[in-house]
Protein backbone atom coordinates (compact mmCIF):
# COMPACT_ATOMS: atom_id res chain seq x y z
CA UNK A 1 0.00 0.00 0.00
CA UNK A 2 1.75 2.69 -0.91
CA UNK A 3 -0.66 6.11 -0.72
CA UNK A 4 -0.63 8.00 2.46
CA UNK A 5 -3.75 7.32 4.67
CA UNK A 6 -3.49 10.37 7.37
CA UNK A 7 -5.71 9.69 9.96
CA UNK A 8 -7.02 6.93 12.57
CA UNK A 9 -10.32 6.44 10.69
CA UNK A 10 -8.79 5.91 7.34
CA UNK A 11 -6.04 3.71 8.67
CA UNK A 12 -8.46 1.59 10.97
CA UNK A 13 -10.40 1.19 7.76
CA UNK A 14 -7.74 -0.24 5.47
CA UNK A 15 -5.18 -1.46 7.98
CA UNK A 16 -7.47 -3.21 10.82
CA UNK A 17 -5.37 -6.28 10.34
CA UNK A 18 -1.79 -4.84 10.50
CA UNK A 19 -0.91 -6.81 14.08
CA UNK A 20 0.01 -3.58 15.78
CA UNK A 21 -3.23 -1.89 15.13
CA UNK A 22 -5.40 -4.78 16.02
CA UNK A 23 -3.15 -4.86 19.24
CA UNK A 24 -3.81 -1.27 19.87
CA UNK A 25 -7.28 -1.17 18.95
CA UNK A 26 -8.42 -4.22 20.95
CA UNK A 27 -9.68 -4.12 24.47
CA UNK A 28 -12.08 -2.52 26.33
CA UNK A 29 -10.45 0.96 26.09
CA UNK A 30 -8.87 1.46 22.83
CA UNK A 31 -5.42 2.76 23.09
CA UNK A 32 -5.32 4.24 19.45
CA UNK A 33 -5.70 8.15 19.65
CA UNK A 34 -4.76 8.83 16.48
CA UNK A 35 -2.60 7.25 13.51
CA UNK A 36 -1.23 7.75 9.98
CA UNK A 37 0.38 5.67 7.48
CA UNK A 38 2.53 7.60 5.28
CA UNK A 39 5.94 6.91 3.69
CA UNK A 40 5.61 3.00 4.17
CA UNK A 41 5.49 4.06 7.56
CA UNK A 42 2.92 3.36 10.33
CA UNK A 43 2.72 6.38 12.83
CA UNK A 44 0.17 5.20 16.37
CA UNK A 45 -0.06 7.99 18.31
CA UNK A 46 -1.40 7.32 21.92
CA UNK A 47 -2.29 9.06 25.25
CA UNK A 48 0.15 9.75 27.75
CA UNK A 49 -0.72 7.69 30.54
CA UNK A 50 -1.06 4.88 28.00
CA UNK A 51 2.38 4.62 26.53
CA UNK A 52 3.43 1.60 28.90
CA UNK A 53 0.29 -0.28 28.39
CA UNK A 54 0.54 0.31 24.66
CA UNK A 55 3.95 -0.87 24.33
CA UNK A 56 3.47 -3.46 26.25
CA UNK A 57 0.41 -4.39 23.70
CA UNK A 58 2.60 -4.22 20.55
CA UNK A 59 5.32 -6.37 22.13
CA UNK A 60 2.68 -9.16 23.26
CA UNK A 61 2.06 -8.59 19.15
CA UNK A 62 5.47 -9.26 17.91
CA UNK A 63 7.01 -6.18 17.74
CA UNK A 64 9.55 -7.39 20.43
CA UNK A 65 12.93 -4.78 19.83
CA UNK A 66 13.04 -1.70 20.99
CA UNK A 67 15.42 -0.07 18.14
CA UNK A 68 15.36 4.35 18.67
CA UNK A 69 13.59 6.39 21.48
CA UNK A 70 14.00 9.95 20.90
CA UNK A 71 12.20 13.36 20.70
CA UNK A 72 10.99 16.26 18.34
CA UNK A 73 10.44 20.19 19.20
CA UNK A 74 7.79 21.12 17.60
CA UNK A 75 7.75 24.82 18.56
CA UNK A 76 5.73 27.06 18.05
CA UNK A 77 2.83 23.88 17.28
CA UNK A 78 0.78 22.85 20.34
CA UNK A 79 1.30 20.50 21.62
CA UNK A 80 5.14 21.10 21.48
CA UNK A 81 6.81 17.77 22.15
CA UNK A 82 6.65 14.46 20.69
CA UNK A 83 8.62 11.68 21.95
CA UNK A 84 8.82 8.83 19.27
CA UNK A 85 9.46 5.23 19.83
CA UNK A 86 10.68 2.64 17.19
CA UNK A 87 10.04 -0.20 17.77
CA UNK A 88 10.98 -3.46 15.47
CA UNK A 89 9.70 -6.79 15.01
CA UNK A 90 12.41 -9.32 14.67
CA UNK A 91 9.56 -12.24 13.23
CA UNK A 92 7.64 -9.66 11.37
CA UNK A 93 10.38 -7.82 9.84
CA UNK A 94 8.53 -4.80 10.59
CA UNK A 95 9.19 -1.21 12.52
CA UNK A 96 6.06 0.79 14.26
CA UNK A 97 6.12 4.50 15.77
CA UNK A 98 4.66 4.92 18.65
CA UNK A 99 3.97 8.96 19.09
CA UNK A 100 3.39 10.36 22.08
CA UNK A 101 2.70 13.96 22.25
CA UNK A 102 3.72 16.25 25.18
CA UNK A 103 2.50 19.69 26.42
CA UNK A 104 4.93 22.35 27.13
CA UNK A 105 4.58 23.19 30.62
CA UNK A 106 7.09 20.42 32.57
CA UNK A 107 6.86 17.62 29.82
CA UNK A 108 7.07 14.06 31.57
CA UNK A 109 5.79 10.72 30.58
CA UNK A 110 6.59 7.57 31.89
CA UNK A 111 9.35 5.79 31.38
CA UNK A 112 9.64 2.34 29.32
CA UNK A 113 12.53 0.99 30.76
CA UNK A 114 10.04 -1.71 32.61
CA UNK A 115 9.42 -3.01 29.31
CA UNK A 116 12.73 -2.80 27.07
CA UNK A 117 15.55 -2.12 29.79
CA UNK A 118 17.21 -0.67 26.60
CA UNK A 119 15.33 2.49 26.61
CA UNK A 120 17.64 3.54 29.68
CA UNK A 121 20.59 5.39 27.74
CA UNK A 122 17.77 6.79 24.59
CA UNK A 123 15.62 8.55 27.64
CA UNK A 124 18.71 9.58 29.44
CA UNK A 125 19.14 11.39 26.44
CA UNK A 126 16.20 13.13 25.49
CA UNK A 127 16.13 14.39 29.28
CA UNK A 128 19.82 15.76 28.68
CA UNK A 129 18.68 17.50 25.45
CA UNK A 130 15.44 17.78 25.09
CA UNK A 131 14.59 18.51 28.92
CA UNK A 132 11.49 15.43 29.06
CA UNK A 133 11.56 13.67 32.33
CA UNK A 134 10.22 9.87 32.57
CA UNK A 135 8.83 8.66 35.61
CA UNK A 136 10.02 5.60 37.26
CA UNK A 137 13.04 6.13 35.12
CA UNK A 138 16.42 4.35 37.51
CA UNK A 139 18.49 6.94 36.64
CA UNK A 140 17.46 9.97 34.93
CA UNK A 141 20.98 12.09 34.64
CA UNK A 142 22.96 14.15 32.17
CA UNK A 143 24.44 11.32 29.95
CA UNK A 144 25.80 13.51 27.42
CA UNK A 145 26.58 17.07 29.13
CA UNK A 146 28.06 17.83 32.43
CA UNK A 147 25.60 17.87 35.44
CA UNK A 148 25.84 21.12 36.10
CA UNK A 149 24.64 22.31 32.36
CA UNK A 150 22.11 25.33 31.93
CA UNK A 151 18.67 24.06 29.40
CA UNK A 152 18.59 21.61 26.76
CA UNK A 153 20.21 22.09 23.59
CA UNK A 154 18.24 20.12 21.40
CA UNK A 155 14.82 22.72 22.33
CA UNK A 156 14.03 24.73 19.24
CA UNK A 157 14.49 27.91 21.83
CA UNK A 158 17.91 27.11 22.61
CA UNK A 159 20.75 29.10 20.29
CA UNK A 160 22.81 27.14 18.04
CA UNK A 161 26.17 28.79 19.40
CA UNK A 162 24.79 28.18 22.67
CA UNK A 163 23.76 30.81 25.22
CA UNK A 164 26.61 33.82 25.73
CA UNK B 1 20.59 -7.47 34.16
CA UNK B 2 22.67 -4.78 35.34
CA UNK B 3 22.02 -2.29 38.02
CA UNK B 4 24.68 -0.03 37.76
CA UNK B 5 22.13 1.48 34.87
CA UNK B 6 20.54 2.29 37.75
CA UNK B 7 23.26 4.27 40.04
CA UNK B 8 26.72 5.35 39.38
CA UNK B 9 29.03 3.50 41.35
CA UNK B 10 31.00 6.63 43.13
CA UNK B 11 27.72 8.01 44.51
CA UNK B 12 26.41 4.47 45.59
CA UNK B 13 29.37 2.12 46.37
CA UNK B 14 28.05 -1.56 47.28
CA UNK B 15 28.11 -1.29 51.26
CA UNK B 16 28.61 -5.08 52.21
CA UNK B 17 29.43 -4.49 56.03
CA UNK B 18 32.30 -2.19 57.22
CA UNK B 19 34.68 -5.00 56.13
CA UNK B 20 33.88 -4.37 52.44
CA UNK B 21 37.14 -4.91 50.31
CA UNK B 22 35.79 -3.81 46.92
CA UNK B 23 37.82 -0.72 45.44
CA UNK B 24 36.74 1.59 42.95
CA UNK B 25 39.29 1.41 39.59
CA UNK B 26 39.02 4.28 37.39
CA UNK B 27 39.42 3.22 33.65
CA UNK B 28 39.60 5.81 30.94
CA UNK B 29 38.96 8.36 29.39
CA UNK B 30 42.56 7.64 27.60
CA UNK B 31 42.84 4.43 28.14
CA UNK B 32 44.39 2.76 25.12
CA UNK B 33 41.69 -0.07 25.24
CA UNK B 34 39.07 1.74 25.36
CA UNK B 35 39.09 3.06 21.67
CA UNK B 36 38.08 6.68 22.47
CA UNK B 37 37.37 8.60 25.31
CA UNK B 38 35.58 5.98 27.35
CA UNK B 39 35.20 6.49 30.64
CA UNK B 40 34.44 3.00 33.13
CA UNK B 41 33.87 3.69 36.50
CA UNK B 42 34.54 0.16 38.37
CA UNK B 43 33.70 -1.44 41.19
CA UNK B 44 36.03 -4.15 41.65
CA UNK B 45 36.65 -6.81 44.44
CA UNK B 46 39.90 -8.27 44.24
CA UNK B 47 40.42 -8.89 40.27
CA UNK B 48 36.76 -9.49 39.80
CA UNK B 49 33.86 -6.67 38.39
CA UNK B 50 31.33 -6.68 41.19
CA UNK B 51 29.87 -3.49 38.94
CA UNK B 52 30.35 -1.27 35.58
CA UNK B 53 29.34 2.06 34.94
CA UNK B 54 30.38 3.99 31.81
CA UNK B 55 30.45 7.58 31.53
CA UNK B 56 29.98 9.00 28.21
CA UNK B 57 29.84 12.35 26.23
CA UNK B 58 33.41 13.28 25.94
CA UNK B 59 33.10 13.56 22.38
CA UNK B 60 29.79 15.02 22.49
CA UNK B 61 29.56 18.04 19.58
CA UNK B 62 26.19 18.64 19.35
CA UNK B 63 25.48 16.99 15.76
CA UNK B 64 22.03 17.01 15.67
CA UNK B 65 21.66 20.51 16.64
CA UNK B 66 24.19 21.69 13.89
CA UNK B 67 22.11 19.59 10.99
CA UNK B 68 18.92 21.88 12.11
CA UNK B 69 20.72 24.94 11.12
CA UNK B 70 22.19 23.70 7.94
CA UNK B 71 19.97 22.80 4.47
CA UNK B 72 19.46 19.13 3.64
CA UNK B 73 22.55 18.51 1.27
CA UNK B 74 25.04 20.10 3.16
CA UNK B 75 24.52 17.46 6.57
CA UNK B 76 26.09 14.69 4.49
CA UNK B 77 29.73 16.34 5.52
CA UNK B 78 28.54 15.88 9.03
CA UNK B 79 27.34 12.02 8.77
CA UNK B 80 30.55 11.05 7.92
CA UNK B 81 32.11 12.52 11.35
CA UNK B 82 29.75 10.26 13.24
CA UNK B 83 31.36 7.11 12.48
CA UNK B 84 34.41 8.00 11.45
CA UNK B 85 34.82 4.06 10.71
CA UNK B 86 31.97 3.26 8.16
CA UNK B 87 31.65 6.38 6.91
CA UNK B 88 29.85 5.14 3.34
CA UNK B 89 27.43 3.74 5.86
CA UNK B 90 26.30 6.91 7.40
CA UNK B 91 26.39 9.24 4.02
CA UNK B 92 23.69 5.80 2.55
CA UNK B 93 21.93 5.81 5.80
CA UNK B 94 21.09 9.56 5.55
CA UNK B 95 20.75 9.76 2.07
CA UNK B 96 17.85 7.21 1.89
CA UNK B 97 16.03 8.96 4.27
CA UNK B 98 15.71 12.02 2.96
CA UNK B 99 15.22 10.29 -0.79
CA UNK B 100 12.31 8.69 0.37
CA UNK B 101 10.91 12.04 1.82
CA UNK B 102 11.48 13.33 -1.70
CA UNK B 103 10.09 10.14 -3.45
CA UNK B 104 12.94 10.34 -5.69
CA UNK B 105 14.03 7.25 -7.50
CA UNK B 106 18.29 6.36 -7.78
CA UNK B 107 19.06 5.03 -10.98
CA UNK B 108 20.26 0.65 -10.67
CA UNK B 109 23.86 1.67 -11.49
CA UNK B 110 23.82 4.59 -8.27
CA UNK B 111 22.18 1.92 -5.78
CA UNK B 112 24.41 -0.96 -7.11
CA UNK B 113 27.44 1.35 -6.33
CA UNK B 114 25.91 2.37 -3.43
CA UNK B 115 26.05 -1.31 -2.42
CA UNK B 116 29.30 -2.01 -3.82
CA UNK B 117 31.08 0.79 -1.47
CA UNK B 118 29.03 0.62 1.61
CA UNK B 119 30.32 -3.20 1.94
CA UNK B 120 34.03 -1.83 1.27
CA UNK B 121 33.35 0.47 3.98
CA UNK B 122 32.03 -2.57 6.25
CA UNK B 123 35.29 -4.68 5.49
CA UNK B 124 37.39 -1.08 6.20
CA UNK B 125 35.09 -1.25 9.70
CA UNK B 126 35.85 -4.96 10.68
CA UNK B 127 39.44 -4.94 9.50
CA UNK B 128 39.72 -1.95 12.19
CA UNK B 129 37.99 -3.69 14.73
CA UNK B 130 40.31 -7.25 14.07
CA UNK B 131 43.79 -5.50 13.72
CA UNK B 132 42.58 -3.11 17.14
CA UNK B 133 40.92 -6.48 19.02
CA UNK B 134 43.51 -8.61 18.34
CA UNK B 135 46.03 -5.83 19.53
CA UNK B 136 44.19 -5.50 23.17
CA UNK B 137 44.69 -9.06 23.25
CA UNK B 138 48.32 -9.22 22.64
CA UNK B 139 48.42 -9.94 19.12
CA UNK B 140 50.19 -7.38 18.06
CA UNK B 141 51.27 -8.55 14.43
CA UNK B 142 47.78 -9.07 13.44
CA UNK B 143 47.24 -4.95 13.48
CA UNK B 144 49.49 -4.43 10.61
CA UNK B 145 48.16 -6.95 8.10
CA UNK B 146 44.90 -5.68 8.53
CA UNK B 147 46.07 -2.06 8.36
CA UNK B 148 47.79 -2.95 4.92
CA UNK B 149 44.39 -3.83 3.51
CA UNK B 150 42.50 -1.12 5.05
CA UNK B 151 45.30 1.03 3.34
CA UNK B 152 44.24 -0.51 -0.03
CA UNK B 153 40.03 0.42 0.96
CA UNK B 154 41.22 3.84 1.69
CA UNK B 155 42.54 4.55 -1.14
CA UNK B 156 39.65 3.27 -3.42
CA UNK B 157 37.79 5.29 -1.30
CA UNK B 158 40.44 8.11 -2.18
CA UNK B 159 40.05 7.13 -6.26
CA UNK B 160 36.32 7.88 -6.03
CA UNK B 161 35.41 10.53 -3.45
CA UNK B 162 39.14 12.29 -3.12
CA UNK B 163 39.02 11.49 0.27
CA UNK B 164 40.43 8.89 2.16
CA UNK B 165 37.67 9.01 5.15
CA UNK B 166 35.20 11.41 5.24
CA UNK B 167 34.35 11.02 1.74
CA UNK B 168 30.92 12.77 1.46
CA UNK B 169 30.48 10.38 -1.58
CA UNK B 170 26.93 9.36 -1.34
CA UNK B 171 24.80 12.47 -2.16
CA UNK B 172 21.13 13.10 -1.66
CA UNK B 173 19.84 11.59 -5.32
CA UNK B 174 22.68 9.25 -6.09
CA UNK B 175 26.31 9.95 -5.87
CA UNK B 176 28.95 12.96 -5.82
CA UNK B 177 30.06 12.00 -9.28
CA UNK B 178 31.25 8.92 -11.83
CA UNK B 179 33.89 6.94 -10.03
CA UNK B 180 37.21 6.77 -12.35
CA UNK B 181 37.32 4.73 -15.39
CA UNK B 182 39.53 2.20 -13.43
CA UNK B 183 37.84 1.81 -10.68
CA UNK B 184 35.84 -1.61 -10.73
CA UNK B 185 39.37 -3.23 -11.70
CA UNK B 186 41.09 -1.79 -9.15
CA UNK B 187 38.47 -3.48 -6.55
CA UNK B 188 38.19 -6.54 -8.72
CA UNK B 189 42.03 -7.23 -8.21
CA UNK B 190 41.62 -5.92 -4.25
CA UNK B 191 38.62 -8.19 -3.73
CA UNK B 192 40.69 -10.81 -5.87
CA UNK B 193 43.33 -11.28 -2.89
CA UNK B 194 41.08 -10.73 -0.21
CA UNK B 195 40.04 -14.37 0.93
CA UNK B 196 43.74 -15.02 1.40
CA UNK B 197 44.33 -12.13 3.59
CA UNK B 198 41.39 -13.60 5.86
CA UNK B 199 43.21 -16.59 5.58
CA UNK B 200 46.16 -15.25 7.04
CA UNK B 201 44.35 -13.31 9.46
CA UNK B 202 42.73 -16.14 10.38
CA UNK B 203 45.93 -17.94 10.26
CA UNK B 204 47.38 -16.07 12.78
CA UNK B 205 44.45 -16.25 15.66
CA UNK B 206 41.45 -18.88 15.05
CA UNK B 207 44.32 -21.15 16.22
CA UNK B 208 46.64 -19.63 18.29
CA UNK B 209 46.17 -20.96 22.26
CA UNK B 210 46.02 -17.91 24.03
CA UNK B 211 43.90 -15.53 21.84
CA UNK B 212 41.37 -18.80 22.34
CA UNK B 213 41.92 -19.06 25.97
CA UNK B 214 41.57 -14.96 26.23
CA UNK B 215 38.09 -15.30 24.25
CA UNK B 216 36.28 -18.28 24.83
CA UNK B 217 33.15 -18.33 27.62
CA UNK B 218 34.37 -14.68 28.05
CA UNK B 219 31.75 -11.86 27.92
CA UNK B 220 28.82 -13.96 28.03
CA UNK B 221 25.23 -12.07 26.77
CA UNK B 222 22.01 -14.24 26.35
CA UNK B 223 19.49 -13.79 23.22
CA UNK B 224 17.20 -12.67 25.77
CA UNK B 225 19.24 -9.98 27.05
CA UNK B 226 20.93 -9.01 24.22
CA UNK B 227 17.31 -7.85 22.49
CA UNK B 228 16.20 -6.48 26.26
CA UNK B 229 19.33 -4.06 26.11
CA UNK B 230 19.22 -3.11 22.65
CA UNK B 231 22.24 -4.90 21.15
CA UNK B 232 22.42 -5.03 17.54
CA UNK B 233 24.36 -6.33 15.07
CA UNK B 234 27.30 -9.06 14.82
CA UNK B 235 27.55 -8.92 19.00
CA UNK B 236 23.36 -9.46 18.66
CA UNK B 237 23.66 -12.27 15.40
CA UNK B 238 26.82 -14.26 18.00
CA UNK B 239 24.01 -14.55 20.50
CA UNK B 240 21.90 -16.44 18.51
CA UNK B 241 19.31 -14.13 16.75
CA UNK B 242 19.00 -14.22 13.24
CA UNK B 243 18.25 -10.68 12.34
CA UNK B 244 20.45 -8.14 9.20
CA UNK B 245 18.24 -5.57 7.82
CA UNK B 246 20.02 -6.26 4.89
CA UNK B 247 18.30 -9.14 4.10
CA UNK B 248 15.31 -9.11 5.98
CA UNK B 249 14.03 -5.27 5.16
CA UNK B 250 16.30 -4.81 2.31
CA UNK B 251 17.18 -1.36 1.17
CA UNK B 252 19.34 0.41 -2.06
CA UNK B 253 18.56 -3.14 -4.06
CA UNK B 254 20.51 -5.63 -1.20
CA UNK B 255 17.11 -7.59 -2.55
CA UNK B 256 19.15 -8.67 -5.59
CA UNK B 257 22.38 -10.14 -3.82
CA UNK B 258 23.02 -13.66 -2.61
CA UNK B 259 24.78 -14.14 0.93
CA UNK B 260 24.51 -16.03 3.84
CA UNK B 261 24.09 -14.24 7.32
CA UNK B 262 26.27 -15.70 10.03
CA UNK B 263 24.40 -17.06 13.42
CA UNK B 264 26.24 -17.97 16.39
CA UNK B 265 25.19 -19.56 19.80
CA UNK B 266 28.28 -18.47 21.34
CA UNK B 267 27.24 -15.88 23.09
CA UNK B 268 30.95 -15.17 24.19
CA UNK B 269 33.84 -13.04 22.95
CA UNK B 270 34.80 -15.88 20.87
CA UNK B 271 31.32 -16.33 18.43
CA UNK B 272 31.16 -12.32 17.79
CA UNK B 273 34.85 -12.82 16.33
CA UNK B 274 33.53 -15.82 14.40
CA UNK B 275 30.57 -14.35 12.78
CA UNK B 276 32.68 -10.84 11.94
CA UNK B 277 34.86 -13.25 10.27
CA UNK B 278 33.10 -14.88 8.23
CA UNK B 279 30.56 -11.53 7.82
CA UNK B 280 33.94 -10.11 5.80
CA UNK B 281 34.02 -13.21 3.90
CA UNK B 282 29.95 -12.68 3.10
CA UNK B 283 31.32 -8.89 2.48
CA UNK B 284 33.57 -9.88 -0.48
CA UNK B 285 31.04 -12.23 -2.10
CA UNK B 286 28.67 -9.02 -2.41
CA UNK B 287 31.29 -7.19 -3.68
CA UNK B 288 32.24 -9.58 -6.48
CA UNK B 289 28.08 -9.99 -7.36
CA UNK B 290 28.27 -6.33 -8.03
CA UNK B 291 31.28 -6.43 -10.12
CA UNK B 292 29.74 -9.02 -12.08
CA UNK B 293 26.18 -7.73 -12.29
CA UNK B 294 27.28 -3.86 -12.33
CA UNK B 295 24.33 -2.24 -14.34
CA UNK B 296 24.63 0.26 -16.64
CA UNK B 297 23.22 4.13 -16.45
CA UNK B 298 23.34 7.37 -14.55
CA UNK B 299 24.54 7.53 -11.07
CA UNK B 300 22.47 10.47 -10.21
CA UNK B 301 18.78 11.12 -10.29
CA UNK B 302 16.47 12.61 -12.41
CA UNK B 303 16.14 15.41 -10.17
CA UNK B 304 17.30 18.62 -11.52
CA UNK B 305 15.87 20.28 -8.50
CA UNK B 306 17.49 18.08 -5.76
CA UNK B 307 20.81 16.84 -7.67
CA UNK B 308 23.26 19.35 -8.67
CA UNK B 309 23.98 19.82 -12.56
CA UNK B 310 26.73 18.31 -14.68
CA UNK B 311 29.33 21.04 -14.25
CA UNK B 312 29.40 21.95 -17.79
CA UNK B 313 25.71 21.80 -18.09
CA UNK B 314 26.21 24.39 -15.77
CA UNK B 315 28.82 26.52 -17.63
CA UNK B 316 26.22 26.67 -20.92
CA UNK B 317 23.01 25.85 -20.18
CA UNK B 318 20.97 28.54 -18.46
CA UNK B 319 18.00 26.46 -16.65
CA UNK B 320 21.20 24.32 -15.08
CA UNK B 321 22.78 27.54 -13.96
CA UNK B 322 19.46 28.30 -12.70
CA UNK B 323 19.37 25.15 -10.66
CA UNK B 324 22.84 25.22 -9.39
CA UNK B 325 22.31 29.00 -7.89
CA UNK B 326 19.35 28.00 -6.27
CA UNK B 327 20.09 24.44 -4.64
CA UNK B 328 23.24 26.01 -3.14
CA UNK B 329 22.23 29.42 -1.91
CA UNK B 330 18.67 28.52 -0.98
CA UNK B 331 18.63 24.90 -0.72
CA UNK B 332 15.68 22.43 -1.70
CA UNK B 333 12.22 21.97 0.10
CA UNK B 334 11.61 18.84 1.65
CA UNK B 335 8.15 17.70 1.84
CA UNK B 336 6.73 17.35 5.58
CA UNK B 337 6.85 14.36 7.57
CA UNK B 338 8.75 11.37 9.47
CA UNK B 339 10.96 8.50 8.05
CA UNK B 340 12.81 6.45 9.64
CA UNK B 341 15.66 4.81 7.43
CA UNK B 342 17.04 1.67 9.50
CA UNK B 343 19.80 0.00 8.24
CA UNK B 344 23.00 -2.55 9.09
CA UNK B 345 26.01 -0.69 9.37
CA UNK B 346 29.60 -2.76 10.20
CA UNK B 347 28.85 -2.17 14.07
CA UNK B 348 25.21 -2.93 14.42
CA UNK B 349 21.39 -1.63 12.96
CA UNK B 350 21.86 2.85 12.65
CA UNK B 351 19.05 4.30 12.12
CA UNK B 352 18.33 8.19 10.56
CA UNK B 353 15.12 9.76 11.83
CA UNK B 354 14.70 12.63 10.05
CA UNK B 355 11.32 14.86 10.49
CA UNK B 356 10.95 17.53 7.72
CA UNK B 357 8.40 20.47 8.12
CA UNK B 358 8.39 21.03 4.60
CA UNK B 359 11.33 23.72 4.49
CA UNK B 360 15.14 23.41 3.12
CA UNK B 361 16.17 22.46 6.41
CA UNK B 362 15.80 19.61 8.56
CA UNK B 363 12.80 20.28 12.04
CA UNK B 364 14.93 17.05 13.54
CA UNK B 365 17.80 15.17 12.64
CA UNK B 366 17.89 11.86 15.06
CA UNK B 367 20.56 9.59 14.53
CA UNK B 368 20.74 6.17 16.15
CA UNK B 369 23.80 4.26 16.20
CA UNK B 370 24.60 0.51 17.40
CA UNK B 371 27.57 1.54 19.83
CA UNK B 372 25.31 3.68 22.09
CA UNK B 373 22.99 1.16 23.30
CA UNK B 374 25.47 -2.03 22.85
CA UNK B 375 27.21 -0.06 25.57
CA UNK B 376 24.03 -0.70 28.03
CA UNK B 377 25.08 -4.19 27.98
CA UNK B 378 28.40 -3.88 28.86
CA UNK B 379 27.87 -4.78 32.55
CA UNK B 380 25.78 -7.75 32.02
CA UNK B 381 28.78 -8.90 29.69
CA UNK B 382 31.52 -8.00 32.45
CA UNK B 383 30.02 -8.85 35.51
CA UNK B 384 31.85 -11.36 38.17
CA UNK B 385 34.26 -11.97 35.34
CA UNK B 386 38.06 -10.59 35.63
CA UNK B 387 39.13 -7.02 35.07
CA UNK B 388 41.57 -8.34 31.94
CA UNK B 389 38.48 -9.22 30.34
CA UNK B 390 36.44 -5.86 30.23
CA UNK B 391 39.46 -5.08 27.55
CA UNK B 392 38.60 -8.18 25.66
CA UNK B 393 34.62 -7.77 26.12
CA UNK B 394 34.97 -3.81 24.79
CA UNK B 395 36.96 -5.41 21.64
CA UNK B 396 34.26 -7.55 20.65
CA UNK B 397 31.47 -5.22 21.09
CA UNK B 398 33.37 -3.35 18.48
CA UNK B 399 32.72 0.55 20.29
CA UNK B 400 33.18 3.72 17.84
CA UNK B 401 33.04 6.51 20.39
CA UNK B 402 32.43 8.95 17.76
CA UNK B 403 28.77 7.45 17.23
CA UNK B 404 28.30 7.23 20.94
CA UNK B 405 28.76 11.18 22.19
CA UNK B 406 27.57 12.63 18.42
Amino acid sequence: MSQALLDKESVLAQMANHPAVAALSAGDRPLLAEAKWQFEELTVYVAREDVVTACLAVQAAGYNFLEDLTAVDWLPRTPRFQVSVHILSHSLKERIRIAVLLEEESPAMDSVTAVWPSANYFEREVFDLMGIRFNGHPNLRRIMLPEEWEGHPLRKDYPVEGYR
Amino acid sequence: MSDTLATPILEAPHAEGAESQHMVLNMGPQHPATHGVLRLVLEIDGETVVRLYPEIGYLHTGIEKTCEAKFYQQIVPLTDRVNYLDPLSNNLGYALAVERLLGIEIPEKAQWLRVLLVELSRLNSHLIWLGTHAMDIGALTVFLYTFREREEILRLFEAVAGQRMMTSYIRIGGLAMEPPIDFLARVQAFIKTMPEHIDEYSNLLTGNPIFIDRLKGVGHLSAADAIALGVTGPVLRASGVDIDLRRDMPYSSYEKFQFNVPISNGCDVWARYEVRMIEMRESVKIIQQALDGMPEGAIKANAPKVVLPEREKMKTQMESLIHHFKIVTEGFNVPAGEVYQGMECGHGQMGYYVVSDGTAKPLRVHMRYPSFATLQALETMCKGRLLADVVAVIGSIDIVLGEIDR
